[in-house]
C-alpha cells in the first residue's frame, strides 16, 4: 500500500549540508578543533513520501533535522526547499525575516511530549499558539480550528481548556502533533516521536502519522535509531554514521539487500522477539567513533569485518548502486551482505 | 522441576505508597519463582509496577513506599557465622539490619537503569567497585583491587589497570554499562537483577551487551532477573517471561509459550501492537486501544478490562481473576480462560 508520490518532484534537496561545531580550549577561547556534527549531506524528499534517517547516537540524525528547519545555522551547504507556489528557494541563504515566512510550511514533532509541551498553557493556548503567531487574531476562529485540528488527532475538543498535565504519553504526542498541523504544513520532521512513549502506544501513534500523512498529504523526514519502526513506516531509509550518509534506498532494498557493512550489522543487531530466533545476532565489535576525531579513510573501518588497505586510506564516495540506491562503501560490488529474510 | 528449589520465591507480594492524595498500589499480589542459574524476564509498560517489585525484593523502596503483605523467600548462602544454607524471608527483615546489608550486593546485586547516575563522578571506577568487594568480604585492599581488574577485564574493557583510575564520565555508554555490570558481579551474587540495563544505549552496543549477558550468566552460574519493557531483548535473553500490568502479573511461562502461545488478551495484543523488522512496510498495526489508567484511578477487577476486547461485562469489571496455572508451566489471570477469583 506504498502511496506512490504523484509527480516525481523534490519538495526538499539537501547538497553538501555540513554543520561543524567548533571545540574551544584554554583562557582565550581558541578554536583548537571542530566536530563534524554533519558533513557534506546529500539526500533529497520526494512530495508525499517518508525518509527515514536512522543511526545510533551521535551521528548526526537530529543536527541534521535541525539544520533543514533552520533552528540552527548549517556551516556550509544548500537546503533547496519547494514553496507552496512550486518555487525552489535556498533555505540557508535566506535571511531570517524571509525565513520566517517560510516557518508555516516545515514543522517538527519533538521526542519527548514531557517537556516540548508548556505545563502553564492550556491546549489551546499550545495549539492556538503557531496561528496567533502567524496572523489568525480572531479568537473564536482560532478556536474552531483548535477543536478541529484536536477531532484530527483523535481528542476530543472538550479538553481544550485542560493542561498538559492532565494527559498520558500518547495523549501528549497527540497534542504535539496537532500543534504542528496547526499551519497546515508541507514537511514535517518528526524527531524520534514515538521513542519515548510505551509499547502499546507507539502502534497508535504510528498509525496516526500514517493515517493523517495519506489525509493531508504530508511529507515526513522521520528521524529515528529503532530500525523496526523505520521499516514499518518510511518509503526510503537513509542510514547515517559519524555525520555521513552511508547507504540510501527504498525500504525494501535497503532490509532485503543492505550493500554497506554497517547497515547489515545494525539489523542483525536487532532482537527479534521471537525465542526461536535466538542467537542470530552478530554483535559488532567497538563503538561508534567521535565526530571530534574521526578515523583515517572510511569512518567505518575499524569495525568493518571487510576492511583492506584502501579502507584505511581512502573515503568511499557515495556511489549509486541501482536505481535508488546509493552507497558509500569500497567493496560495495563484490559483498554479498545477508538482509532480513 | 520438583527437585531443584527456587532460588527465589515471591509470594502475593503488595506494595504500597500511602500519599496524602491516596494509597497507590504499586505491585498488587505479585507471585512468581526463580530457579537457580535461570533467567526471568519481566516485561511490562510504564507503571506497571516492575521496578517496584525489584526495589520491594532488595528492600530499597524510597518513603512512604512499604510492604504491606506477601513474602520474598530468598536462598541465602553466605551470611556470616553460618555454615549452612538457610531460607531467609526479606519482606519481613528491617530496610537496613545487618542480613540485608550482607545479602544486597553480596548476594543479590543490581545493575541499575542509567549506567550515567549510578557512578558517582567524584570518585574513580576502581575506587567504587573495590570498596563494595571490601564491604562484604574479609580480604586486604591490594588483593581487592587484583579482583576488581580480573573481574573488569571479563566484561571485555580493554586496558583494565588504566580504567580503574578512570572517573565515570570518561567512559562511554558501552564501556560505563560493562564497568556497571563487573561491579555487580565482583562479589559473584547468585542472583543479578537488571533493571532496563540497555535502554539507554544503542543497538549495536545493546547487542554487545547481551552477548556479555549470556556468557557472565552461564561461566558463573548466576540467575538473572531481567527487567524491561523491550519485548525484543526478552525473547533473546529470558528462560521465563512474567508479564506485568498495572501492578499484577497477567501471564507467566516459558518464553517460547508466552510469545508462540500467548494466553491472556494483554499479551496478545501486545505481541501483535509492535512494529517488528519482519512487519509488511507500511502495514495497519493492530492497537490497544486508550492508554494505560493512572495508578489513583486504578479500574475495580481485572486492570485490564477497560482496554481489552475480550471483556466480560458483569464479570471482568467486578472480580480480579486470580494467577491459576492453564498448563504445566504457564498461568494466567483471565476470566476468558479460567474462573478463579483473587482472594485478597
Amino acid at each position: 500500500m506504498n502511496p506512490k508520490p504523484e509527480v516525481n518532484t523534490k519538495i526538499l534537496e539537501v547538497k553538501g549540508l555540513k554543520k561543524y561545531f567548533p571545540i574551544r580550549k584554554g583562557f582565550f577561547k581558541k578554536t583548537v578543533g571542530q566536530v563534524k556534527s554533519v558533513d557534506e549531506l546529500n539526500f533529497f524528499i520526494e512530495k508525499g513520501e517518508t525518509l527515514g534517517l536512522v543511526g545510533e547516537s551521535g551521528c548526526g540524525k537530529t543536527t541534521t533535522a535541525r539544520s533543514i528547519l533552520r533552528a540552527i545555522k548549517p556551516t556550509e551547504g544548500e537546503i533547496w526547499f519547494q514553496k507552496s507556489n512550486q518555487e525552489m528557494v535556498d533555505l540557508n541563504s535566506l535571511s531570517n525575516k524571509k525565513m520566517r515566512l517560510l516557518r508555516g510550511d516545515m514543522q517538527m514533532i519533538f521526542q519527548d511530549p514531557f517537556s516540548s509541551l508548556n505545563p502553564r498553557m492550556n491546549l489551546l493556548d499550545l495549539v492556538g499558539e503557531p496561528m496567533l503567531v502567524n496572523g489568525l487574531k480572531n479568537r473564536k476562529e482560532r478556536s474552531e480550528r483548535v477543536a478541529e485540528l484536536l477531532r484530527l488527532v483523535g481528542l476530543r475538543p472538550e479538553y481544550m481548556q485542560r493542561f498538559p498535565h492532565a494527559f498520558s504519553g500518547g495523549q501528549r504526542q497527540r497534542i504535539v502533533i496537532a500543534r504542528a498541523l496547526a499551519l497546515n504544513p508541507r514537511l514535517v520532521i518528526a524527531d524520534e516521536p514515538v521513542s519515548a512513549l510505551d509499547v502499546s502506544v507507539q502502534a497508535q501513534v504510528l498509525n496516526l502519522l500514517m493515517e493523517l500523512q495519506e489525509r493531508l498529504n504530508l511529507t515526513y523526514l522521520f528521524v529515528a535509531h529503532d530500525l523496526s519502526v523505520i521499516k514499518h513506516i518510511c518509503n526510503r531509509v537513509a542510514v547515517m554514521y559519524c555525520g555521513k550518509i552511508i547507504e540510501t534506498a527504498t525500504t525494501e532494498d535497503l532490509f532485503n539487500t543492505p550493500k554497506h557493512p554497517y547497515t547489515a550489522a545494525l539489523m542483525s543487531a536487532v532482537p527479534v522477539p521471537d525465542p526461536r530466533a535466538r542467537f542470530k545476532m552478530k554483535p559488532l565489535e567497538g563503538e561508534v567513533p567521535s565526530p571530534a576525531n574521526p578515523p583515517s579513510g572510511c569512518y567505518f573501518h575499524p569495525r568493518c569485518p571487510h576492511a583492506t588497505e584502501l579502507c584505511l586510506i581512502e573515503y568511499p564516495e557515495l556511489k549509486q548502486v541501482s536505481d535508488n540506491h546509493f552507497v558509500s562503501c569500497h567493496r560495495h560490488d563484490e559483498l554479498q551482505l545477508a538482509g532480513v529474510d | 522441576m520438583s527437585e531443584v528449589k527456587p532460588l527465589l520465591s515471591v509470594e502475593k507480594l503488595k506494595t504500597c505508597f500511602e500519599l496524602d492524595e491516596g494509597t497507590v498500589k504499586a505491585v498488587d499480589g505479585v507471585s512468581f519463582k526463580l530457579y537457580p542459574s535461570k533467567i526471568l524476564g519481566i516485561v511490562g509498560e510504564s507503571g506497571c509496577g516492575k521496578s517496584i517489585t525489584i526495589k520491594s525484593i532488595l528492600r530499597i523502596l524510597e518513603k512512604p513506599g512499604r510492604i504491606t503483605s506477601g513474602k520474598i523467600m530468598f536462598h541465602s548462602t553466605k551470611f556470616p557465622g553460618k555454615a549452612e544454607s538457610e531460607l531467609v524471608d526479606l519482606a519481613q527483615l528491617e530496610p537496613h539490619c545487618k542480613q540485608i546489608r550482607s545479602i544486597r550486593g553480596n548476594e543479590i546485586a543490581l545493575i541499575p537503569q542509567e549506567p550515567m547516575a549510578a557512578f558517582s563522578p567524584v570518585h574513580t571506577i576502581g575506587n567504587q567497585i573495590t570498596e563494595a568487594v571490601l564491604l562484604h568480604s574479609s580480604i586486604g585492599s591490594s588483593e581487592a583491587q587484583q579482583i576488581v581488574i580480573k573481574c573488569l577485564r571479563e566484561v571485555g574493557i580493554p586496558n583494565p589497570e588504566r580504567c580503574m583510575e578512570m572517573y565515570s564520565w570518561e567512559l562511554s555508554g558501552g564501556l560505563r554499562q560493562r564497568a556497571l555490570i563487573s561491579m555487580a558481579l565482583v562479589c559473584e551474587p547468585s542472583l543479578l537483577i537488571a533493571d532496563e540495563p540497555t535502554t539507554a544505549i544503542d543497538v549495536t552496543t545493546q547487542a554487545q551487551i547481551l552477548n556479555l549477558l549470556r556468557i557472565l550468566q552461564k561461566d558463573h552460574n548466576t540467575a538473572i532477573i531481567f527487567i524491561t519493557h523491550d519485548l525484543g531483548v526478552i525473547s533473546q535473553l529470558a528462560d521465563d517471561v512474567v508479564v506485568m500490568y498495572l501492578g499484577r502479573v497477567m501471564e507467566v511461562g516459558p518464553v517460547d509459550d508466552i510469545f508462540h502461545n500467548p494466553q491472556h488478551p494483554y499479551t496478545k495484543a501486545l505481541l501483535k501492537s509492535i512494529p517488528t523488522i519482519n512487519t509488511v512496510n507500511r502495514s495497519w498495526l493492530p492497537t490497544i486501544e486508550g492508554s494505560i489508567p493512572h495508578a489513583f484511578h486504578r479500574p475495580k477487577g481485572c486492570p485490564f478490562h477497560q482496554r481489552c476486547q475480550d471483556v466480560i461485562p458483569g464479570l471482568c469489571d467486578q472480580k480480579t481473576p486470580a494467577l491459576h496455572p492453564v498448563t504445566d508451566h504457564q498461568s494466567v489471570s483471565c476470566f476468558k480462560i479460567h474462573d478463579f477469583v483473587d482472594q485478597p
